[in-house]
């Protein structure tokens, strides 16, 4: 069950901004907020999980620590939104350890890529490039319940979002403003288009956004290219290898990159971040996952440029490993946050 | 002896609206400047850290502003609530130059959102700051620290000694020690002096012990009773300050704007004995803000209590405390401390003096009005009948102090024998040269901006 105590707390916090609304035009919390008197807990689920912790309204906050009103609204909203992301996770309890634990993080990605290796020797290659080493058969035999587990799980930790938050019939004009607003994270442009506060006190920077847009379309590149790889396949019956100047491969290479730059930056930028302003005991956990993440990209990269040399079983389990472990993770990890924010703001799209 | 006296042309001494003004002013003509700031970096700002906005004159739309609000209005709409106690040419002055200070704010970083929800009367005149007041001191003094401008905080400044028609030396507390500061050029900008109990409580006598201070404790006025000994010229009534009702439960110092309470009109109000003691329904609530500071200041204890029933609760803008709630106002009447009896008596009194209410409307003068009641209610009388029942405690909170310096056009003090050579002053400090009562809102920030850039212009001219 969800501790109340950080819903209260977060509250007490909402009803001073109520009464204050300086923050108003920092982004969509506000006016969500300011639309009710009386606060219930899946509407203060509904507000953290609108905040994309940008700390604009904590360093423009006149009542911040020594005050004795000792507003903090990011830490709070993003303790919150933990735990909704922790209790609404199929099993809840798989949610509860990986958020909060980066060494398990790391285990999972070793024991994922061990066991490529492991099914690399024991298991006969059939076709050419990677296929030489794992057969295609093999690999969706492991990766397809590797993909469509995860995506269940997240399913069902949407539908428990979504009563949580009270949640209406979705139209198709959620939908839209929802992807519209998604698209160009239009909320970290901080209200007034000069980004967040984040990563060195109350100056304004466009570093977040930037860095969260590599990450989101690297991802996107990617999955589209193992998406075409697959239509290749089996529309086309044209397997792997691809050549260079092929849909896969340049879709592949151009995610690989954007993510791989991406990923480095954001742990630049969440070093230098207050903690504080977050909710610490999920900074590692967080850090471990944007590290697998960065591992999936520059692992995926590596098979590119070593894909004819002795070291391609290696990278190919470290490559593979790594990517199981990113699925089977997804509802459990910070990943979890992109499906949540969505959910978020379809919801937001039916207050308006 | 004066130490480092050769490295900062200009001193300023304060750290709100009208300090950065000034010293990011005076810093872009080349002056090394140093800005020296009683509040330890959290609370730095002073009361301009509390402000929502900046009341600008406009012959089109600008910005955020919409419409148009030009200079005669603007002046009418002050002398309204200054009741003609305004220097005419100095405010002139002001709103003409208010113009130009939006975009001129804007290029020091700060920026403005359109009209906060809840005051869209003001979309017109006032601009609102993204973030409120200390974003934009934070923006300030990010630009004026890029301006090569250095601060101290936790350095209150103790004396400035004038002779011979000028500043020659400052001295200020730092790191538990005096130090001392010869400046070619001082600017004035630390505020009223309303954080001084033991000042108020002179002027005002003994209740003022009860009243809270909506703002930063740092404005104790030391540097203007410092000037004042000195016989610099003053300006302002001592015994006035600007004063509102605001929850009796907010803190002694800096409860800023989420301490105010909207529910007066849809309310009676009693003192501690029970009583009613004033028309609750006059007029709209913001032009009553200010008169009942003074009302409840005037009750014994300087407190009142206000009472509502459920169907008055929608009504107004959420305050920062949830209300007392009962379900018998004998209960609400114990929660807060009342005698039961009387509360009752008094409003079943005034329940009986309400009449028809169908044409209630909330948000004009609706002449619904109690009859044969003394002290009557004008407007939105509807009886308290229907529970739960509500209650706030309401005190007086004071906002600023009006006495002040006296500046001329050029923010220059002055004293019996004339100007003083390298005196300014900006801001809270000064306002009293321009209003002598009263307040418009967004019109603090006017005088310190306007007069922040004055008075660092000619500190900076000063120093050559
Ligand atoms: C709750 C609240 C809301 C308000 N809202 C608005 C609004 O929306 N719009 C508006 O126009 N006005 C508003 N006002 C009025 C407004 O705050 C003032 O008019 C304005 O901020 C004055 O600016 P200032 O720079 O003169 O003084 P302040 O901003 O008060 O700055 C004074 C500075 O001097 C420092 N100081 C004091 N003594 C010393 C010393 N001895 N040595 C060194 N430093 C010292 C203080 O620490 C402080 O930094 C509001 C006031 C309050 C209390
Ligand atoms: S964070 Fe602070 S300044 Fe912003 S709306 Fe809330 S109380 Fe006001
Ligand atoms: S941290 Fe940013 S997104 Fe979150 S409530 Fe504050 S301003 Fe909004």
């Amino acid at each position: 069950m969800l501790d109340d105590t950080a819903i209260e707390e977060a509250r007490r916090q909402a009803q001073i901004c109520n009464a204050c609304r300086y923050c108003e035009g920092y982004c969509s919390v506000f006016p969500a907020l300011h639309a009710q008197r009386v606060m219930a807990d899946g509407d203060i689920v509904q507000l953290a999980n609108l905040c994309h912790n940008c700390q604009n309204c904590f360093d423009a906050c006149q009542y911040t620590a020594p005050h004795e009103f000792d507003l903090n609204l990011p830490g709070i909203l993003a303790e919150v939104r933990q735990e909704s992301w922790e209790e609404t996770a199929f099993p809840a309890a798989l949610g509860r350890s990986f958020h909060r634990n980066g060494t398990l993080i790391a285990m999972a990605a070793v024991v994922a890529m061990a066991a490529l290796f492991a099914l690399l020797r024991a298991l006969p290659g059939g076709g050419e490039g990677f296929y030489a080493m794992l057969s295609h058969g093999a690999m969706v035999a492991i990766f397809l319940p590797a993909f469509v587990f995860p995506l269940v799980a997240l399913g069902v930790g949407l539908k428990r979002y979504w009563s949580r938050v009270g949640g209406e019939r979705i139209r198709l004009g959620h939908l839209r403003a929802a992807f519209a607003s998604a698209a160009q994270m239009r909320n970290l442009a901080g209200g007034h288009g000069k980004g967040c506060n984040f990563e060195d006190g109350d100056r304004f920077s466009q570093g977040r956004r930037v860095m969260h847009q590599l990450v989101m379309y690297g991802f996107l590149l990617c999955f589209a290219a193992t998406t075409a790889g697959t239509i290749l396949h089996y529309v086309f019956d044209m397997p792997a290898p691809y050549a260079l100047f092929s849909l896969p491969k340049l879709l592949g290479l151009s995610g690989g990159i954007l993510l791989c730059i991406g990923t480095l930056g954001m742990m630049r930028l969440k070093l230098r971040s207050r903690p504080d302003l977050q909710f610490p005991p999920v900074r590692r956990g967080e850090f471990g996952f944007i590290l697998l993440l960065f591992i999936v990209s520059a692992s995926g990269l590596a098979l590119y440029a070593g894909g004819g040399t002795t070291a391609l079983g290696a990278l190919l389990a470290l490559h593979l490993g790594a990517v199981l472990a990113f699925f089977l993770l997804t509802p459990y990890s910070k990943m979890a946050h992109g499906f949540y924010r969505f959910a978020a703001l379809v919801r937001d799209a039916q207050r308006r | 002896m004066p130490e480092k006296q050769d490295r900062y042309d200009v001193v300023v001494v304060g750290g709100g609206n009208a300090a950065l003004c000034a010293a990011m002013t005076a810093a872009e003509t080349g002056a090394k400047v140093l800005i020296l700031e009683a509040a330890p970096e959290p609370y730095r700002g002073g009361n301009s850290r509390h402000t929502r906005n900046f009341r600008c004159m406009h012959e089109g739309p600008l910005s955020v502003l919409i419409d148009r609000y030009g200079e005669d209005e603007y002046f009418d709409d002050l002398i309204k609530v200054t009741g003609g106690r305004t220097d005419e040419a100095l405010a002139r002055m002001v709103i003409r130059e208010t113009e130009a200070c939006l975009p001129w704010m804007q290029d020091h970083g700060v920026h403005f959102q359109p009209s906060l929800s809840g005051t869209l009367s003001l979309a017109r005149t006032n601009a609102f700051f993204m973030g409120g007041g200390k974003a934009l001191v934070n923006a300030y003094y990010r630009t004026a620290e890029a301006l090569g401008v250095d601060v101290l905080y936790d350095a209150p400044v103790t004396h400035l000694a004038v002779a011979d028609g000028r500043v020659n030396r400052v001295e200020y507390i730092h790191g538990g020690q005096q130090h001392n500061l010869a400046p070619k050029a001082v600017v004035v900008a630390s505020g009223g002096f309303q954080a001084d109990i033991d000042w108020l409580a002179e002027a005002w006598g003994p209740p003022a012990r009860n009243f809270l201070i909506r703002g930063t404790p740092y404005n104790r006025g030391t540097v203007l009773r410092d000037l004042i000994d000195q016989g610099a010229d003053t300006v302002g009534d001592p015994t006035q300050c600007h004063a509102v009702a605001i929850d009796g439960r907010a803190p002694k110092y800096d409860g800023g704007i989420v301490t105010r309470l909207d529910c007066v009109p849809f309310s009676i109000v009693v003192n501690r004995d029970g009583d009613r003691f004033h028309d609750e329904g006059e007029d709209v609530w913001p032009k009553r803000y200010a008169i009942w500071g003074r009302l409840v200041a005037a009750q014994p204890d300087q407190v009142g209590y206000v009472i509502i029933d459920s169907k008055s609760l929608p009504l107004f803008m959420p305050s920062v405390y949830p209300p007392i709630e009962a379900g018998s106002l004998a209960e609400l009447a114990r929660k807060m401390g009342l005698p039961a009896g009387k509360l009752q008596t008094t409003v079943a009194a005034f329940n009986a003096a309400c009449g028809d209410t169908v044409g209630f409307q909330p948000t004009e003068l609706d002449g619904v009005a109690t009859n044969g009641l003394t002290p009557p209610k004008s407007n939105w009388a509807r009886p308290i009948d229907t529970p739960p029942y509500y209650g706030y405690s309401l005190r007086t909170g004071v906002t600023f102090t009006y006495l002040g310096l006296r500046v001329d056009e050029r923010a220059q003090c002055s004293d019996a024998a004339g100007p003083i050579s390298n005196l300014w002053a900006a801001g809270e400090t000064m306002a009293g040269s321009i209003l002598g009562q009263g307040y418009l809102a967004g019109f603090g920030m006017a005088i310190g901006t306007v007069f922040g850039r004055i008075a660092g212009r000619e500190a900076a001219n000063h120093v050559g």
